[in-house]
């Protein structure tokens, strides 16, 4: 029938720009992906708080982690909230002190006063072992803090 | 000729499978990615004083905002039981004391290059004590209404002065606007973000 030739004869959709498409959006992601530098070793679940703003220049902030270690490592350590820096558990707040020196050689010296050092810190944690580290970043003059949390709507 | 036609009939490199590598590197992007910004509470902390400078002048008790939470997260605001509901309406008030009232904090009159003229500033500080025992939790949930007062404050002296809020202000300032920059200086001395800490106390002392 007329018809049945007709639509017999209706070509494949083209798939010859899908590559094009993925490919565009495979560049986006490249782009915009960060790799996590890190293994955490210790739990941090952030605190919400509504009035967070947001941390410009990611390279100009260094982050200190407080937090109960993960459960691999609590027969080594404890359950006691521990302080992580870099990639290791600090024994002692003493150790921060070697740590933002660390922190200072790896920024330009133009823009080392504007070093933001972003505490993130779980909330099940008691003040006592933040006010010792933030006694100690005053100690070493690194003053700019940031109480890292969830953006919470009010 | 015989080799012309054979070189006729070389095909094209198929690239049909170019399609799925894409989609697999995109797959291991997709699953790599996370967008977390980073948000916070921004503070400056108090620079260390020199070891022989004599201890400041102490402050007159109208001027003291005493926020003081306990070992087992209660809040107690002026030595009375405190609502957190309420703090934020209560730290604006006492900050601004819009009535002049003797109980709250006095204002001093500062002479400011930036505004051109003399400007009144509040004299109070709002004093937040915690004890070791204070979860991290409760300390933020109190942080985070002294910085939303302070942001309202902020906030409603830039609307009645510049016409645009402090956080429009900011964002402005941040894309290098000169203008939304001095304003944002403005603001910040008129209403200077004085929140002081006291180092925990002992629990149960």
């Amino acid at each position: 029938m007329f018809r049945k030739k007709g639509s017999k004869s209706l070509p494949a959709v083209s798939t010859a720009s899908l590559p094009d498409i993925v490919f565009m959006l495979l560049f986006f992601f490249m782009v915009s992906t960060k790799m996590k530098e890190i293994t955490l070793k210790v739990e941090v679940k952030k605190p919400n708080a509504s009035a967070a703003a947001k941390l410009e220049d990611e390279s100009l902030v260094k982050t200190v982690y407080i937090g109960k270690p993960t459960a691999e490592l609590r027969a080594q350590f404890g359950t006691e909230p521990r302080i992580q820096l870099n990639d290791v558990l600090a024994n002692d707040v003493s150790d921060l002190d070697a740590a933002v020196q660390d922190w200072r050689n790896e920024i330009n010296e133009a823009e080392r006063l504007k070093m933001t050092i972003n505490l993130k810190i779980d909330k099940e944690t008691k003040m006592g072992i933040v006010t010792d580290v933030k006694d100690r970043l005053r100690e070493v003059n690194a003053l700019k803090i940031s109480y890292s949390s969830m953006k919470a709507k009010e | 000729m015989a080799r012309q036609k054979k070189k006729r009939e070389v095909q094209e490199i198929n690239a049909s499978s170019m399609a799925d590598i894409a989609f697999l590197l995109l797959v291991f992007f997709l699953v790599t990615t996370t967008f977390d910004s980073d948000y916070g509470i921004q503070r400056r902390l108090p620079e260390k004083p020199p070891s022989d400078q004599p201890p400041p002048p102490p402050i007159n008790r109208r001027n003291i905002f005493l926020i003081l939470v306990n070992s087992k997260d209660e809040m107690y605001v002026n030595g009375e039981v405190g609502d957190i509901n309420l703090l934020k309406e209560e730290v604006k008030n006492f900050i601004l004391n819009p009535t002049n009232d003797e109980t709250l904090s006095a204002k001093k009159e500062v002479v400011s290059e930036k505004w051109g003229k003399t400007i009144l500033v509040s004299k109070g500080v709002v004093s937040l004590q915690t004890d070791r025992n204070t979860s991290y939790n409760r300390y933020i949930e109190v942080q985070n209404v002294l910085a939303a007062a302070f942001n309202d404050l902020k906030n409603d002296l830039a609307l009645s002065e510049f016409k645009t809020s402090y956080d429009e202000l900011k964002e402005m300032a941040t894309k290098g606007n000169v203008k939304a920059k001095e304003n944002v200086e403005k603001v910040d001395e008129a209403i200077p973000l004085s929140i002081s800490e006291a180092t925990p106390r002992k629990s149960g002392s």
